[in-house]
């Protein structure tokens, strides 16, 4: 099975194909040709083995989403290392927490945060030299440092090492339902499995422009960047802050000619909502895809009412496996309908299984927790083996099944439906929210005495997140109070959207919050 | 001058009523002040956000352009009413 080759070198061939076809986008800004992105991420690669960054290192990008990233993401693969990629809007004692977590060798990092995250890396006792680049944008700020670099010692041009299928390419850090991220280990194989996959599926071409809307530090990327790039087509990078903007995102598609997007439900549900679609004509765009979250029907309805000539796709699938699952939906939706879309069927390069809670096959039609095997299933958490032995059951065939905690029922024609999680975790605009992190940050506040979060199923809003409180004193705290407060203790997305003050919260025989009853009452 | 005042008071006002009825089911109305942080104080999110933007444009047949829509420009009532107002 390791006959898999460095996710890498596709981009290598597709750059040797196409050496003048544009690589990536910063849209009104920059561009690069697959020539120049090959050359950046060389001279990376070779500054990265002058430091001593071996086969098997881990090498951190905290830069915002830029070609100078993209050009990161392939200088430290060539390098044989593996790329950690963090949210460069997050705290820096977060992405400190990372790095210092999985041990990088080095960490590409923006002037404008260096200092901040010098201090909080120190904090934790982590020692990690850093590349400070002034900036990003168009790959200058990273050519500009190699320059600099170079001036002091060459660095001398190095040999590439191989990795080898089961060596990590890059690790993805998602919420722990402990509060601290956990790092999901993604080998060359699991990736370039998926990628393979997504070529055989959407069947890309050299004239094909993708969007890049998720951050890199979301497996949503893995698609946008490394299918765009083997297939010598365009990747036109969004930037956070014009990602949320419905209106300008619909100028963008039609400017850009983008032909694939990529992205998470809610983001098309304000597209639709919002975006004043029809003020342009989009016929580049032929396949919109999505992930990360039920899409509420009736925005999906809306949106292929605008835009009918795409082809749509439903893709499921926890970072663990990247895509598992995916479903065509073909418009338009009925006006009748209101259930979601299935998730669908499992992708030709995994296997799927439906399993109760002791591990044994349901039948079909009934539900059960999904588990998956193949060569797109990750390696394991960083440095945590009791959440990695957890996450997997070793089948009666002997084989390791991943459990995606997602409760599903298989259809009579093979499809899959989401039904809900095991356990408490939510997606919501595409983050996953561990519901216990939010209650934690409510407890935070002096006066509240018990809180208790529930998430329901939503037409409109895909999930609704209800936080049950009792207080300690008469007067229950305003609404804008405790908004505030949450959004000085969690992360916006994490802030619920109603909030019920009770005179207690009802409890069950074993004098626990009752959960079942207040599902009932949100 | 005169006049400008009163538009901004009604602006105010009604931007209020507005961010109270859908936002704020029960909230006292004086709690909600001109200066309350509303997009960092997460009383809106990005949703509830385009929703207001869709409700004054409406109200006052104005358009708010594509950057206009942000933290910067809309984070209080009184962010909102002199960006309203700065359009009539």
């Amino acid at each position: 099975m390791s006959t898999t080759r460095p996710l890498h070198h596709a981009f290598m061939e597709a750059a040797a194909a196409h050496p003048d076809r544009t690589a990536v986008v910063e849209p009104g800004q920059a561009s690069v040709t697959y020539a120049q992105l090959e050359q950046l991420s060389d001279r990376l690669s070779d500054r990265l083995a002058a430091m001593g960054v071996q086969r098997g290192d881990r090498v951190g990008i905290y830069l915002r989403k830029s070609i100078d990233a993209v050009a990161a993401i392939y200088g430290i693969l060539k390098a044989g290392a593996t790329y950690v990629p963090v949210d460069p809007g997050a705290p820096p004692a977060r992405n400190a927490y990372i790095m210092a977590n999985c041990a990088v060798r080095t960490v590409l990092v923006e002037a404008r945060v260096a200092d901040k995250f010098r201090a909080e890396l120190q904090a934790l006792g982590a020692d990690v030299p850093l590349l400070v680049q002034d900036g990003t944008g168009g790959g200058e700020p990273l050519a500009a440092l190699l320059d600099a670099l170079d001036a002091q010692v060459p660095a001398p041009i190095a040999n590439h090492p191989l990795p080898g299928a089961d060596e990590l390419a890059y690790i993805l850090y998602t919420s722990g339902s402990t509060g601290k991220p956990k790092g999901v280990m993604l080998s060359h194989e699991n990736a370039v499995s998926f990628v393979d996959w997504c070529s055989e599926t959407f069947q890309p071409t050299p004239e094909d422009r993708f969007s890049s809307h998720a951050p890199f530090h979301f497996d949503l990327s893995i698609l946008d960047i490394h299918v765009a790039l083997k297939h010598g087509a365009a990747l036109v990078l969004i930037g956070e802050e014009a990602g949320k903007d419905p209106q300008n995102l619909a100028r963008l598609i039609a400017e850009e000619q983008i032909s694939i997007w990529y992205s998470a439900p809610s983001i098309l549900a304000l597209l639709a909502q919002f975006g004043k679609l029809a003020r342009a004509n989009y016929p580049h765009l032929r396949s919109v895809l999505f992930a990360g979250e039920v899409f509420a029907v009736k925005h999906l309805r809306t949106l292929c009412e605008l835009l009918p000539d795409p082809r749509y796709y439903n893709l499921y699938g926890p970072t663990e496996t990247n895509v598992c699952t995916y479903y065509e939906v073909l418009p338009p939706v009925p006006a009748e309908r209101s259930t979601p879309y299935p998730i669908g069927k499992v992708c030709s390069h995994l296997e799927g299984r439906v399993v109760d809670e002791h591990g044994v096959d349901v039948a079909r039609g009934a539900e059960g927790e999904l588990c998956i095997t193949g060569r797109g299933v990750m390696q394991g958490y960083w440095a945590m083996p009791e959440q990695t032995a957890r996450g997997f059951y070793t089948g009666a065939d002997g084989r390791r099944w991943y459990r995606t905690g997602d409760i599903v029922v298989e259809a009579e024609d093979g499809n899959f439906t989401y039904r809900g999680r095991r356990d408490r975790m939510v997606k919501r605009r595409g983050y996953r929210v561990e519901l216990g992190e939010i209650e934690a940050g409510l407890y935070r506040h002096p006066q509240i005495e018990e809180a208790a979060v529930v998430a329901v199923a939503d037409e409109e809003a895909g999930v609704k997140i209800t936080a049950f409180l009792s207080c300690k004193q008469e007067r229950p705290l305003s609404l804008i109070e405790l908004k505030r407060f949450c959004a000085e203790n969690l992360p916006l997305y994490m802030i619920p959207d109603r909030f019920a003050w009770q005179t207690g919260l009802p409890k069950t025989s074993t004098d626990k919050i009752d959960y079942q009853r207040l599902k009932e009452m949100a | 001058m005169q006049r400008l005042m009163e538009l901004k008071e009604e602006m105010g006002a009604t931007v209020k009523d507005f961010i109270l009825r859908e936002f704020l089911p029960g909230e006292a109305p004086e709690n909600l002040t001109d200066d309350i942080p509303l997009i960092s104080g997460g009383i809106l999110d990005s949703i509830a956000t385009l929703k207001l933007v869709m409700f004054v444009e409406e109200r006052y047949g104005i358009t708010l352009e594509a950057h206009e829509v942000d933290r910067e420009h809309l984070d209080t009532v009184h962010d909102i009413v002199e960006l309203l107002a700065s359009k009539k």
